[in-house]
């Protein structure tokens, strides 16, 4: 079964009077492309793409390993395959993109306040009047008071949840 | 926040109220709800009252440098004491649902 196998066209990389097209370099670039985006829109919903951003750095990885190969390809075999000038540029970016985003989750995400002063286990927690969304007055007090919905019990606990908010 | 909605009735036949509190305006916070689908209650904290009395505030961290609050969660229980908290020290990272309900069965 294996005769005539060296015979076959070899569509990846025909005519050498022409060089082909260098597509790892471009899907590479690609990949190292859409890495941030997709994290910022998909993956941080998700507590396990979120915390350890493990799908965008698995998409860094490979886009950088295509770039390696594509930039490789277009100057061990310039015959064969484009991208002299498009692979370092591409190559570059890819680059700048992984360094942004591993600068972003190992270092920018974490510069918060330590909140030393912040209530602790067993203290009792400062109250507060707030507006809700409908202008009314809601107190620590009132939350802990007023029975849950479909409930005519008050709540066992009140869990203030601080957020950064869209301002 | 997603992922208290989405356990929101376990959190509260656990007998927990959750209760988002941010600087955003209610008109801010009411387009979120209704965008998201949140239906515990938000409160507005836009002079940072409550946030800095809870020592959570990240100054300038906003846009045009506003002070925020930080991300954190507090656990507190019917006598106004606190049960549990949770700093994080990575504004991606967030308690997950599971956490929240599991201290939840610690309740009384």
């Amino acid at each position: 079964m294996a005769c005539g196998m060296g015979n076959l066209p070899d569509i990846g990389e025909k005519r050498m009077n022409e060089p082909g097209r260098n597509w790892p370099l471009w899907a590479g670039f690609l990949l190292c492309l859409l890495a941030v985006p997709s994290y910022l829109l998909v993956f941080a919903k998700y507590p396990v793409t979120r915390d350890l951003p493990w799908a965008t750095f698995l998409m860094l990885a490979t886009g950088l390993v295509l770039l390696a190969s594509g930039v490789r390809r277009a100057y061990r075999r310039p015959g064969e395959y484009r991208g002299k000038i498009a692979g370092p540029i591409l190559g570059t970016l890819g680059i700048a993109l992984t360094a942004f985003f591993c600068f972003g989750v190992f270092y920018g995400s974490k510069l918060i306040p330590k909140s030393g002063a912040a209530p602790r286990i067993g203290q009792r927690a400062p109250d507060f009047t707030l507006v809700d969304t409908a202008n009314r007055e809601v107190s620590l007090a009132s939350l802990l008071a007023e029975p849950l919905p479909n409930s005519q019990t008050p709540p066992k606990a009140v869990l203030l949840i601080f957020y950064r908010g869209y301002w | 926040m997603r992922g208290i909605q989405e356990s929101l009735n376990e959190i509260e036949r656990l007998g927990v109220r959750p209760v988002a509190i941010s600087v955003d305006s209610p008109q801010e916070s009411r387009a979120l709800c209704k965008k998201a689908g949140y239906t515990f209650p938000f409160l507005s904290d836009p002079n940072t009252d409550a946030i800095r009395e809870y020592d959570l505030l990240h100054r300038g961290a906003g846009v045009d440098g506003h002070d925020i609050a930080r991300p954190a969660e507090v656990l507190i229980d019917a006598s106004g004491v606190v049960r549990w908290a949770n700093l994080t020290d990575d504004i991606r990272v967030r308690a997950r649902p599971q956490q929240i309900l599991e201290q939840a069965r610690l309740l009384k």
